[in-house]
């Protein structure tokens, strides 16, 4: 019942090298953005994906729409190789799966109105008849709170909650069947947070929308989706259930995440950091268990192994070797 | 004395199809070693309050009302020394960092241009401090990183990359706008922890805007809660968070997810925020409040002292307040 079937998908960044170092014969530096990312995502499902920032959440997202082409693997969409089509078949694949930007700042066109930026999403995909344009934009913007005269404005006049809508309204607009939107409420108020979370909520039960949430809010994960991806520089280490991960996390960096989560009571914060430890850098990842420098369990094996991910004793994968 | 003063700042943007009255009379100041946070409803003027600080709106704005900064009339500042002030002792980490990067400068020199501007460092310190700038903000492999450009660093390493270079100049007030909205729970928690150490070891100003109630719990002296451009709220975190007295925070604490059942519909608050593309009468929050009485829509009630430094803007206060001790 997969509708998203991710296998073995790898993207690397060469970074640029200094005259220096290359007249110094040092080596090619590149950024292992994603590294054998291996992922299905059910039909009707919301699947969450946190991780520390930098891990390659939006390289991923962005491999998943073809936005990059990645260097090592293969996905499919509702049964076909989405790397290979090409023409209608790949317009289908571009209007049926859409993609909400983590900067809504540089993903809207600074010269169009959010009235036209939307008319445009309609026309392109014919989603309806050219008459019927103004009232569907009106209201895409009711469904996202977005005042009534918004369509005659452009987008540096609007905060950035609310350009973060006009995004939100731009995926909705096509009618697709998978939306993988990349922190798409980071920037609103619990409460407009709160009617976003429940319209996303509401077409899935209604519409069978299938939804992949990238985000660092975990109790919005925790409430909102019904499996979670944890990711740790480059790679999957835990996946499963949500509930059942929060209430019993078996990878350590999915521990210490959870841990970290910030309490809503009055008083100043603790002393003591939630992952400690020498940070890792994707453009020299650790050797064995990239988390092993700041695993507060990690053997002498984690330094040499790279542990794939496997259901080790729990109802769902982990990527360590201790867990299970 | 506040470092920072506001007086009743009022900022209106002239468009095409007539006037918005983004912030509309707001007043407040942060003192040395301070953090105020500012939270409120989208599209609020938040953004817009700050920066018209350092006066850094579009040219479509028009700002009134007082702003100093240690004593001085910052708006009458000429250009020469409102530079010199704006990225040095007033430095400001924007929003949303595409808006603010240079595209096509490495991360390396945008640091660099403040450290020139701002210090007295040689090349060779200005590149060490680069580098340690970086690592304090979390970002590995800092020597290579210095050489990216914006689009080569994740959402959250530009937002930390914007808070290196305002940090760079070592400024005695920080106006942060949602700085670590894109980070993660455990590098936001280092980026808080560093910012509330600049603030207990030099004395930093801090005002943080945030809708992060979490965050504001846990590093915030004072809030201020902002509604349709007006301030509807300020007081300690303690008592407006536990003792809300304003119709607004009330509700707004309300719609946060919590204990309820996974998956279940979470309780925004009904309705919609004002138009502000014409003067607001009464209480801007009037029209979706389930606490109103008759004069709520006619007289806009004004910013109250309640307790020690607990303010409220609301004819509702001392019923909010008893309801919520019962
Ligand atoms: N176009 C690019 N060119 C070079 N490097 C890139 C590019 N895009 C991403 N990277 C690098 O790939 C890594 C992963 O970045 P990505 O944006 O996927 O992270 P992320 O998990 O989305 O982080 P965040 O939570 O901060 O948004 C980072 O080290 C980043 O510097
Ligand atoms: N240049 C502009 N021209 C016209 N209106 C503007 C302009 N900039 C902002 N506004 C309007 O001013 C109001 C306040 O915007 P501001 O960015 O301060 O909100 P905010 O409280 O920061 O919201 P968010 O939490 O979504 O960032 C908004 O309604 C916005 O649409
Ligand atoms: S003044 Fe009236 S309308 Fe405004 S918040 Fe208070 S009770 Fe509600
Ligand atoms: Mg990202
Ligand atoms: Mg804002």
């Amino acid at each position: 019942m997969s509708l998203l079937s991710v296998r073995g998908i790898s993207k690397r960044f060469p970074a640029r090298r200094g005259m220096v170092d290359m007249l110094r014969g040092r080596p090619k530096l590149a950024v292992h953005a994603v590294e054998q990312v291996s992922l299905e995502v059910f039909r009707g499902e919301t699947l969450g994906i946190v991780g520390e920032s930098g891990c390659g959440k939006s390289t991923l997202a962005r491999c998943l729409v073809r936005l990059h082409e990645p260097d090592a693997g293969a996905i499919d969409f509702d049964g076909a190789d989405v790397l290979g089509l090409a023409g209608p078949e790949r317009r289908a694949f571009n209007r049926r799966v859409q993609m909400v930007f983590q900067d809504p700042y540089s993903s809207l066109n600074p010269r169009m109105t959010v009235g036209a930026t939307l008319g445009e999403a309609l026309m392109v995909h014919n989603v309806v008849p050219k008459a019927e344009i103004p009232r569907r934009v009106r209201e895409l913007l009711d469904l996202v709170h977005l005042m009534e005269n918004a369509a005659e404005r452009y987008p540096h006049e609007f905060s950035g909650g609310q350009r973060q809508r006009i995004g939100i309204a731009r995926a909705l607009a096509v009618e697709p069947s998978l939306i993988i939107a990349d922190e798409p409420v980071s920037a609103l108020d619990v409460s407009v947070q709160a009617a976003i979370v429940n319209l996303f909520m509401e077409l899935q039960d209604r519409l069978g929308l299938t939804l992949v949430f990238i985000t660092h809010d975990l109790r919005l994960v925790k409430h909102m989706t019904h499996r979670v991806a944890v990711m740790y520089l480059g790679r999957i280490v835990e996946v499963g259930p949500t509930a059942e991960i929060f209430a019993a996390p078996r990878h350590p960096y999915t521990q210490a995440l959870i841990r970290a989560v910030p309490q809503v009571k009055p008083g100043r914060r603790s002393g003591e950091a939630a992952v400690m430890g020498e940070l890792p850098s994707p453009l020299n990842p650790p050797p064995g268990c990239a988390f092993h420098p700041r695993c507060p369990v990690a053997t002498a094996a984690c330094r040499e192994t790279v542990p794939g991910l496997e259901a080790r004793g729990g109802a769902w994968d982990v990527a360590c070797l201790l867990a299970g | 004395m506040s470092l920072l003063s506001v007086e009743n700042l009022h900022v209106t943007f002239s468009t095409p199809r007539g006037p918005v009255h983004a912030v509309d009379g707001v007043s407040f100041g942060v003192g040395a070693g301070e953090v105020l946070g500012i939270v409120g409803e989208s599209g609020s003027g938040k953004s817009v309050t700050l920066r018209a600080i350092p006066k850094l709106l579009h040219a479509n704005a028009t700002v009134s009302g007082t702003v100093r900064w240690r004593g001085e009339d910052l708006h009458a500042m000429d250009d020469a020394r409102l530079r010199a002030v704006r990225g040095g002792q007033v430095a400001v980490v924007f929003q949303e960092p595409m808006s603010a990067l240079n595209p096509v400068l490495p991360i390396g020199v945008q640091i660099d241009e403040v450290l020139t501007a701002h210090t007295q460092f040689d090349a060779a310190a200005r590149r060490k401090r680069g580098i340690e700038l970086l690592g304090l903000v979390g970002i590995a492999s800092a020597a290579t990183r210095l050489g990216q450009f914006p689009h080569e660093f994740s959402g959250g390493m530009r937002q930390r990359a914007m808070i290196a270079i305002a940090l760079a100049a070592a400024p005695a007030l920080l106006l942060a706008d949602e700085p670590t909205t894109a980070l993660d729970v455990t590098i936001q928690d280092q980026i808080l922890k560093l910012l509330l150490r600049l603030v207990g070891e030099l004395g930093m100003a801090l005002v943080l805007v945030t809708h992060d109630l979490g965050v504001v719990a846990e590093t915030c002296d004072r809030v201020a809660v902002m509604y349709a451009g007006r301030l509807c709220e300020t007081g300690t975190v303690h008592d407006v968070f536990l003792r809300p007295h304003h119709a607004y925070t009330h509700a707004l604490l309300r719609s946060m997810p919590g204990e309820g059942a996974a998956r279940s519909m979470l309780v925004p608050i009904p309705g919609q925020p004002p138009r502000i593309d014409a003067p607001v009468p009464g209480c801007a929050f009037a029209p979706r409040c389930t606490f109103t009485e008759a004069r709520c829509a006619t007289t806009r009630p004004a910013l109250v002292a309640m307790a020690d430094g607990h303010e409220s803007a609301c004819y509702a206060a001392a019923r909010l307040g008893s309801e919520i001790a019962a």
